[in-house]
């Protein structure tokens, strides 16, 4: 089974077409980055597959669970971690584990038990009893990483998780993210080709909200015939204009 | 238990400011003291604490509407209500999870008026009791104020038009701080037609144990409760949809 199908997804706005007949497919524990310019049609992707937008037309099947059909079933498999930062910020870092614990519904002994491990995998045990909103941005987003995780989920979905973080919190991150690969399906949006060369398994890149190529860095390197992957990109997207 | 650890989130959210603790609360009892001692020393017949605790603690509720308002714009305006909804919560465990936590708070503020007003001189009774009680139907309306507001309005609106206009509007025509009767006229009509002014007759009664004469005032209440409610709950749903 895939991990995800998108079959025809279209999103059109009056006179927009934000995503414009997207096949993709995702294959079980791999890394696939979406790669764009601004407007590109990324992010309204991961809004249709998290279950956040309705598509206009066409459908998306995660783990055998169609976005239009089953979204409680798709709910309860996805983990989200928006582009912004998403965390309560007047409650702690503990809490706002437990939150994520709570509004999946675990008991209190799960939420307990989840908490400690996601903070004890993403290193947050010396903030536990610290504000959100008080927090650094670099541990801001690792803490919003953590709270996609709580459910568990089969497929996380990151949305541009470095935007705007220093050199250092970002290498962090990508560390944490490489620690999660290969277990669960992870579907990243970035503007840094760098992090979609380096973590990606297969890469996408869409522009007007087509999907222009996918394939590993090495072969849109090739495609472009160029060395470096930031080179590529710019080629294959001024090649598509 | 998903809607508890929501609401819970959102009782912490609200009590961790401690501008609402301080203008709910805080300002209230100000108020209930200030208008007591001018009472004590120019007697005016609207400001006798049997009279005057009432009108204050439906004031006091003006600021739920504030504070829920408030959280949902600003939720609304983060990320973090994107998050939420990609969780299994359904749009009534968003809705509850807004509306109830603010209910105790609203209780709780009122019956610390009128604890204090007990201090300040008025007599202690179970209309007391009843009053608090009463306070229930009416921070349902206020409450859907603020799920309202919350959610067609911006941060910064909910604060221009929730924090000045709502609760000035609510203050100024709920015959709290001037008799209707001597303004009389189109404000009157006005006053009599809004539910702030009910609100207050409707306390002002049970307090006084007038309870032939809390009906009307109560269907008033109701009535602008049930359709604020279908309409915060519509504008919430439509929002959550746009979201």
């Amino acid at each position: 089974m895939k991990a995800i199908q998108t079959e025809h997804l279209t999103k059109q706005y009056k006179d927009l077409t934000a995503v414009d007949d997207l096949n993709l497919t995702v294959e079980q524990g791999e890394l696939f980055s979406l790669l764009g310019v601004n407007g590109a049609g990324k992010t309204t992707t991961i809004k249709m597959l998290s279950c956040l937008l309705a598509p206009s037309s066409g459908n998306a099947v995660l783990n055998g669970y169609s976005i239009i059909t089953d979204t409680v079933a798709v709910k309860r498999t996805i983990g989200v971690s928006p582009q912004e930062t998403a965390v309560a910020p007047n409650l702690t870092v503990k809490e706002n584990l437990e939150l994520m614990c709570g509004v999946h519904g675990f008991s209190k002994e799960k939420q307990k038990e989840k908490a400690a491990e996601l903070a004890h995998q993403f290193q947050l045990n010396s903030i536990l009893k610290k504000k959100a909103g008080k927090l650094s941005g670099g541990w801001q987003r690792r803490l919003s990483i953590a709270m996609a995780l709580i459910s568990e989920p089969k497929i996380l979905f990151l949305d541009e998780p470095t935007l705007g973080l220093d050199v250092l919190a970002r290498s962090d991150l990508w560390d944490v993210i490489r620690s999660l690969k290969g277990k669960i399906t992870i579907i990243l949006t970035t503007h840094y080709m760098e992090e979609a060369e380096v973590l990606s398994d297969h890469i996408g890149i869409m522009k007007d909200g087509k999907l222009l190529i996918v394939g590993t860095a090495d072969e849109l390197k090739e495609k472009a015939g160029t060395n470096k992957f930031e080179d590529a990109f710019v080629a294959l997207v001024k090649g598509a204009e | 238990m998903k809607l508890l650890a929501f609401g819970t989130r959102n009782t912490k959210e609200i009590l961790r400011d401690p501008l609402s603790i301080v203008f709910s609360l805080g300002f209230s009892l100000i108020l209930l003291l200030l208008l007591t001692a001018i009472q004590a020393n120019i007697p005016v017949s609207l400001f006798e604490i049997q009279e005057l605790t009432p009108g204050i603690t439906i004031f006091g509720l003006s600021f739920m509407t504030l504070f829920s308002a408030t959280l949902i714009s600003k939720d609304r305006e983060t990320a973090l209500l994107q998050r939420l909804y990609t969780t299994p919560l359904t749009a009534s465990d968003f809705i509850f999870g807004y509306a109830v936590p603010i209910i105790p708070i609203a209780i709780a503020q009122s019956a610390a008026c009128y604890l204090a007003a007990v201090f300040l001189g008025l007599p202690f009774s179970i209309h007391i009791l009843y009053a608090v009680i009463m306070i229930l139907p009416i921070s349902i309306l206020y409450i859907a104020l603020g799920l309202l507001c919350g959610s067609v309005l911006n941060a910064k609106q909910v604060s221009d038009i929730c924090g000045a206009l709502l609760i000035n509007v609510s203050a100024w025509l709920s015959g709290t701080w001037f008799d209707l009767d001597l303004v009389g006229g189109i404000i009157k009509r006005i006053a009599y037609a809004l539910p702030f002014v009910h609100a207050v007759e409707l306390e002002r009664s049970i307090l006084n144990g007038n309870f032939r004469e809390c009906f009307p005032h109560l269907l008033w209440v109701l009535g602008y409760a049930a359709v604020t409610t279908i309409f915060a709950v519509r504008s919430f749903l439509w929002q959550m949809k746009k979201q």
